[in-house]
């Protein structure tokens, strides 16, 4: 059964239309890259995904929970706001720029979500977030504040936090973007060991040879559509595709 | 007049002037941020209000604005003072004066927030309540601490103007004082007193910026 289904999704800036119709589906288990051009949609669409930009049209799905309905006119119907609330435990987003909570502990920006907001019970919470924390190499870090850590060991706690509701799956926004090219590889190890574990995730990068190794399935967008997808092998080595090909063949040159 | 006589007189006012300052902190805190709020309303109308609102506290002298708290409701309406007192009308004006510097500073602190803030919140559910109160208001307060010193240190001084509508609060007392000894020896401790005062509040200040120093 698909964890996440978008049907149709159109988004438009006033007068931009930045999605031209997007199909999405992600089955359990499944990693999925979307490669493209900045300006794509490939930000907006996960954006859309995430619930932080409202779609103007289409329909999405997450398991077995409708979360957007199209309505008779076409454009999207939203759940009411508190249903949303529990949507959000369902899935995870790892930023660009980490957006840690400069104001809390390493633990507390873990724990504080899923205790105020899920209203979880604290001592389970606690005791999830130092598992993760280990897991993610930073077991002695949980009393630092987040300036303390190395961009890396942010974006590993920002993560750590991503995880800690047990989404059904995660979304990654360039992930390694932000990072000193020397970084980027632990977050990509943890990306990978989280791959092995047979979570499920959505990543938009700009590191085509780690798409390629990870992912099962790769996609490539441009000017709001999927132009493209399909296996790793397929997409980035043998790409169909004239507008996919431009792109991989810029992407070379540098 | 011994000088101790003098000195408790004074410090007398002095007590009245410490009463104007915190009354006026505790209301203008959240009424400042209310301000604050409302000035960077998505509702046109609101923020037009509060935008003039701020423009007029602004831009008029607080003394000015202190007569019309006082006077204007037996001008405009014939009331009588009698159940008026003057403290009440300082405390008045001091906060609707205050509060629109205080809206600005909030206005700018909250601003300073990135984006990203608001969105990582988003995503993990919390509502618009939690975001700003948990999130981004305990950011905000770091950063706007020294212009807010600033402020209060001028609320220090600015109490003195309550003589005007005649609050015996230190420097009414001070000057009375001067002009029965046609000496100036009260107004030199008055302003002794208002210095310590201040000094004082700028020490807590800087604790207090010391204490946020936790994170960065």
């Amino acid at each position: 059964m698909p964890v996440l289904e978008i049907k149709n999704l159109h988004k438009t800036f006033d007068q931009n239309e930045i999605l031209k119709g997007i199909d999405l589906t992600v089955d359990k288990g499944e990693v999925v890259s979307i490669i493209g051009p900045s300006g794509s949609g490939k930000s907006t669409l996960l954006r859309c995904a995430t619930l932080l930009e409202t779609m103007t049209k289409g329909s999405m799905k997450y398991s077995d929970t409708q979360v957007v309905t199209e309505g008779s006119d076409g454009f999207s119907v939203y759940l009411p706001p508190k249903e949303l609330t529990h949507v959000k435990a369902m899935f995870g987003l790892v930023f660009q720029n980490f957006n840690l909570f400069p104001h809390y502990s390493v633990l507390k920006n873990i724990i504080d979500a899923p205790i105020s907001v899920q209203k979880r019970n604290k001592d389970e919470v606690i005791a999830e977030a130092r598992q993760l924390l280990a897991k993610m190499g930073l077991a002695d870090r949980e009393n630092f504040y987040p300036y303390q850590l190395s961009g890396g060991q942010q974006q590993r706690v920002s993560i750590a936090r991503a995880l800690i509701n047990n989404p059904q799956i995660l979304f990654f926004d360039e992930p390694t973007s932000a990072l000193d090219p020397e970084l980027t590889g632990e977050i990509l190890k943890v990306i990978r060991e989280l791959a092995a574990m047979r979570m499920t995730m959505v990543i938009v990068t700009h590191e085509i040879e780690f798409a390629k190794n990870v992912s099962d399935r790769v996609i490539f967008m441009a000017d709001g559509v999927i132009v493209e997808q399909g296996s790793p092998q397929q997409v980035i080595q043998n790409p169909q595709q004239e507008r996919t090909r431009t792109f991989l063949a810029n992407l070379n040159k540098k | 007049m011994p000088i101790t006589n003098m000195i408790l007189q004074l410090a007398t006012g002095l007590l009245t002037s410490v009463n104007i300052f915190f009354l006026t902190l505790l209301f203008t805190f959240p009424f400042g941020l209310l301000v604050a709020l409302v000035r960077m309303s998505k509702n046109p109308f609101a923020s037009n209000i509060a935008r003039i609102y701020i423009s007029i506290m602004r831009g008029t002298p607080l003394m000015l604005q202190l007569l019309i708290v006082y006077f204007g409701p037996y001008y405009v309406f014939g009331w009588s003072l009698r159940n008026y007192p003057p403290f009440v009308a300082v405390i008045i004006a001091f906060v609707l004066n205050y509060s629109a510097y205080f809206a600005e500073i909030y206005r700018g602190g909250i601003a300073s927030i990135p984006i990203g803030q608001y969105e990582a919140a988003t995503v993990l559910g919390y509502s618009k309540q939690q975001t700003f109160f948990k999130i981004i208001l305990p950011q905000v307060i770091k950063r706007i601490v020294p212009p807010i010193t600033n402020e209060i240190i001028t609320l220090v001084k600015d109490t003195s103007l309550a003589q005007v509508i005649s609050v015996m609060e230190m420097f009414t007392i001070a000057k009375q004082i001067a002009n029965a000894q046609s000496s100036m020896v009260a107004l030199v401790v008055a302003g002794v007193f208002y210095y310590v005062f201040n000094f004082v509040v700028a020490v807590v200040m800087e604790q207090i910026e010391k204490k946020l120093d936790y994170y960065r």
